[in-house]
């Protein structure tokens, strides 16, 4: 009786740590493969451990490369996806136009769409147009896909904003654009930093549209693609483990100082409200 | 409307819940007869919703019994239960309208035509014609509702309703407790009713039991409780007291004396929960009349004298605040009949009282005089 | 869109337009702010499309080389669906096994996440979502030595008799179909999560009161109230899954291929661009179908 109960009350706690299990399995693997001195170069098995791979990521310099070309894309791609896609968001949630539901469509339809279609629609796009595929081609598609993230995730920030804070700030003599530099954009910057990641890690990861836009350049992705044929370098765990760190450390640091800050403003809520009544 | 099978009493038989170190309701008896609206009455954190879901099998006691005419069903699975609650947030399913969430109850039990049931349920609550509506679009007084027939559709033993009425504004409130109380005396279903605000527990319940820290304070119908209090929680819970410390050495015939300060007053000893020692002399507000002098006092009364400090005007009466020799602040509810004298903060006054409506508490030797400032809330609103 | 539309708004924020002191004076903001963007998006996205059906009714005997003629050549649509049919029953055959065990993955972990974790709840989603920090072809290499022939995996598999002492699980069906479950599962989550964590509680205890067994009211009250999720979830894991070649391409042979190894090689190794055109715009156009379909039966009218 007391056994089935327990039962019936965790079965599913422990249904979704076995999938989160599976879901870590690859990253363990990766993790411990960047340490293996493979035996062969065709090998996907753990042989040897080595500290070298993480000494010398470098040492197939094609791959620092391409992770250093991957890296100037995003770049690029982020900063004109975030100012382009933040721009629209404002558009969207703070004004009435004509057009809007059309637009909303052109916003969800790249992320509903296949990436294969993306990618083969604008190869067809740059090859008829008789435009040189290469570094600018693949920030053009990168900043496509990545725009429709940044309103999506921008728009949900500005939306549950309290429009009544800026109702006080112009009460309090802020003009329209003291209002926007002191009260809207910091309340929203959140969003915006949040959407400026996600199409970095977006633009970082691709492969599918990069691969049919890319020309002969490589990036990261193309690269460990064109080495699985030829065998993987085991520096490209490196990589893939380094990227799972710096994300994760990323996260964690948002997350802490975000508890900092709510301990903060906590308590300097108290004298901060006696002071000014 | 009678239930499917007949119901017999809803008793809890040394029920205990803990969470952690922390003891939520402590080794509860109670029972509650047969088809009684019976409330149980205390602040949040007494332990009263505990009990309540403990019953309805929502929480499963650390130790004990509930038993539903002599089978115990604490540890039946609650959908298992001829039991049924009204939430205190409604629950009502958002995804289904007005009808189905009356039907839901008869549909899980595999009950084929519901129609008619729904409907009359519909119309016992006042909602004939809102089938097809969704939760939302209903006010809190009709959504409340709404949890009522769906709990009541299902002839339970025993319905349990979780603050029901906390949601709603007070003019709402009081409309629902009359209501509420129609339906019990028609549907003749044992209810029982949790609640803190102790005027919605008296103007309903037949029984109600005071809980305070897991335990239960004092059980008994409304106007016992509140006219001879157990304890000084409930005299002070259940309406304000002016509760004076005194000392008792012990009967002369059918009365008992206590001393205060110097002065001797007498209680009768039918209206005396302990006869030697440290006790507490209560007298609620209402039964305290000012007076210029001692002379005014009529023959058999008992009177003390004091100085106004505070006169608060309320309309239907004006409460105020005596201060006494040895410096405590007793209330005094003076009704605005018309022919009463009024005092202003300064005047002397003497307060007097039927010794009848006093009544003596046992007290531990450290306690002082508890009385409730006029800043408490006045018997009559409630929060 | 019923039953969104009535309720009212929690926060109590009055839903009001702009003031109309505002609009009269920017009234081409608007347009300024959207202007970049939706011209971006319109270029490259609404274009190429257009261009994309174009090229899949080009002269099929044209080449890069010698240049494309555009002369609706319909008839490239059936020889491309002739040729690759067993592919595109592929693609939809293993996303659609994929998304039946992510289902079974997914909506425990969701539910988990949302009702019982407490204050682990931030701590797990973070969890759904690291594996995504790392690129998603590493990833999937990863399964490859998972899965190899001399792998743990296999091993036990094979000594519990499950495999044949040469059975194998790379470059097998199965290897892809785990692929595809693998790498999509995290968008089926986050939606799913983000319904149920919604869910009152206190809606499951009614539900319990009011004589639903477990079973019941999870089919009355948990799942029709997370189907918003549900069906954003299925849809996010559905499209890219049938459109990956990536998990068929490293986990599979040539005999696991779907639909995108075939448009990836016309583009990109046979240059026959009216046949990838037309494959690609064939597969979007199922796509749209199933999408349409699955959204009528599931009843999005009730949900949405």
């Amino acid at each position: 009786m007391r056994v089935s109960r327990w039962f019936a009350q965790h079965w599913v706690m422990g249904v979704a740590l076995l999938v989160l299990g599976y879901l870590f399995l690859p990253i363990a693997v990766v993790a411990g493969l960047s340490f293996n001195r493979p035996s062969s170069r065709l090998s996907y098995d753990f042989n040897e451990f080595t500290l070298d791979n993480w000494r010398n990521p470098c040492a197939t310099s094609d791959m620092c490369d391409a992770v250093l070309r991957s890296v100037q894309i995003g770049f690029l791609a982020t900063v004109a996806a975030t100012v382009l896609g933040t721009l629209m968001a404002f558009a969207l949630v703070r004004h009435r136009f004509r057009g809007r539901s059309g637009l909303n469509v052109l916003i969800f339809l790249p992320m509903a769409t296949p990436e294969l279609v993306m990618g083969t629609s604008l190869l067809a796009l740059f090859v008829s147009g008789g435009v040189p595929l290469g570094f600018w081609t693949i920030v053009i598609a990168h900043v496509m896909f990545c725009v429709s993230f940044v309103v999506v995730t921008v728009k949900a920030r500005l939306s549950g904003m309290d429009r009544r804070l800026e109702e006080a700030a112009m009460d309090l003599y802020a003009s329209e654009w003291q209002t926007f530099r002191r009260v809207t954009l910091p309340l929203v910057l959140p969003g915006i930093v949040a959407a400026a990641l996600l199409a970095f890690s977006l633009s970082f990861d691709d492969f599918i549209i990069t691969n049919f836009n890319s020309g002969t350049t490589v990036t990261f992705p193309m690269y460990v693609w064109g080495a699985a044929q030829r065998g993987i370098p085991p520096q490209v765990n490196v990589i893939g483990t380094a990227m799972f760190g710096i994300a994760l450390l990323l996260v964690l640091a948002s997350s802490m100082r975000g508890r900092k800050a709510r301990r903060a403003a906590i308590a300097t809520a108290v004298p901060g409200a006696t002071s000014r009544s | 409307m009678a239930p499917e099978t007949p119901a017999g009493d809803l008793r809890l038989a040394n029920l205990t819940k803990t969470f952690g170190a922390f003891t939520a309701v402590d080794d509860l008896s109670l029972t509650v007869p047969q088809g009684s609206f019976f409330a149980l009455l205390g602040a949040s954190g007494c332990g009263k919703t505990t009990t309540l879901r403990m019953i309805a099998g929502l929480e499963e006691p650390t130790s004990g019994q509930v038993l539903l005419a002599d089978r115990d069903i604490a540890r039946l699975r609650p959908y298992k239960r001829p039991v049924n609650t009204v939430f205190q947030s409604y629950a009502l399913f958002p995804h289904l309208d007005i009808f189905e969430n009356v039907a839901f109850g008869l549909r899980r039990r595999g009950i084929r035509s519901v129609d008619g049931q729904v409907r009359e349920m519909l119309s016992l609550v006042q909602l004939d014609g809102y089938e097809r509506r969704r939760p939302a679009q209903l006010s809190g007084g009709q959504q409340q509702r709404v949890a009522l027939a769906r709990a009541l559709i299902n002839q339970p033993q025993v319905l349990l309703l979780d603050e029901p009425l906390g949601a709603l504004d007070l003019k709402l409130r009081r409309q629902m407790q009359i209501e509420l109380k129609r339906i019990q005396t028609e549907v003749g279903i044992t209810f029982v009713h949790v609640t803190h605000d102790q005027e919605e527990a008296m103007t309903m319940a037949d029984t109600v039991a005071v809980m305070n820290a897991g335990r239960i304070e004092q059980l008994g119908a409304p106007a016992e409780i509140y006219e001879f209090p157990a304890t000084a929680f409930v005299a002070n819970f259940l309406g304000q007291s002016n509760l004076i410390a005194g000392e008792t050495t012990g009967g002369n015939g059918g009365d008992l004396l206590v001393t205060v300060h110097g002065s001797r007053f007498s209680v009768p000893a039918r209206r005396s929960r302990a006869d030697q020692g440290p006790v507490h002399l209560g007298v609620r507000p209402e039964k305290l009349h000012l007076v210029r002098s001692a002379d005014e006092v009529p023959a058999g009364s008992q009177h003390l004298d004091g100085t106004i400090t505070d006169a608060s005007y309320v309309g239907v009466s004006t409460q105020y605040l005596l201060r006494t020799g040895w410096g405590t602040e007793l209330s005094v509810f003076a009704a605005n009949s018309g022919s009463q004298q009024r005092f202003a903060p300064g005047d002397r006054a003497v307060a007097y009282w039927d010794p009848g409506h006093a009544f003596l508490l046992g007290r531990h030797a450290d306690e002082d005089d508890r009385t409730t400032g006029i800043l408490d809330e006045p018997v009559g609103t409630s929060s | 869109m019923s039953a969104l539309a009535h309720v009212p708004t929690a926060s109590g924020q009055p839903v009001s337009p702009p003031p109309a002191a505002r609009r009269g004076r920017h009234r081409l903001l608007p347009y300024l702010l959207l202007l970049p963007g939706a011209a971006w998006l319109f270029l490259f996205f609404a274009v190429p499309l257009v261009q994309l059906a174009a090229a899949s009714l080009y002269d099929p005997t044209g080449s890069l080389s010698t240049g494309y003629a555009l002369t609706w050549a319909f008839g490239n649509y059936p020889t491309a669906l002739q040729a690759y049919w067993p592919q595109f029953g592929r693609s939809f055959l293993y996303a659609g096994i994929a998304l039946v065990l992510a289902l079974l993955m997914g909506y425990p972990l969701a539910y988990a996440i949302a009702q019982k974790a407490g204050r682990w709840k931030n701590l797990l989603l973070v969890c759904v979502i690291a594996p995504m920090f790392t690129s998603f072809l590493v990833r999937t290499l990863a399964w490859k030595t998972i899965l190899s022939d001399n792998g743990w995996l296999v091993g036990l598999l094979r000594d519990v008799h499950l495999l044949g002492p040469d059975g194998r699980l790379l470059a097998t069906p199965i290897a892809v179909v785990l692929g595809l479950t693998y790498n999509f599962l995290p968008f089926l989550v986050l939606p799913l999560y983000a319904s149920l964590e919604r869910l009152d509680y206190r809606l499951l205890e009614a539900a319990s009161d009011l004589y639903a067994s477990p079973l019941k009211t999870f089919r009355r009250v948990t799942l029709p109230l997370s189907m918003p999720g549900l069906i954003a979830g299925t849809l996010l894991f559905f499209i890219p899954a049938t459109g990956d070649y990536i998990n068929a391409e490293l986990l599979g042979t040539p005999k696991e291929y779907m639909i995108g190894n075939v448009i990836d090689s016309a583009f990109l190794v046979r240059l026959d661009y009216p046949q990838g055109a037309a494959l690609s715009f064939l597969l979007m156009s199922a796509i749209l179908v199933v999408v349409f379909v699955y959204l009528r039966r599931a009843g999005t009218e009730e949900v949405l």
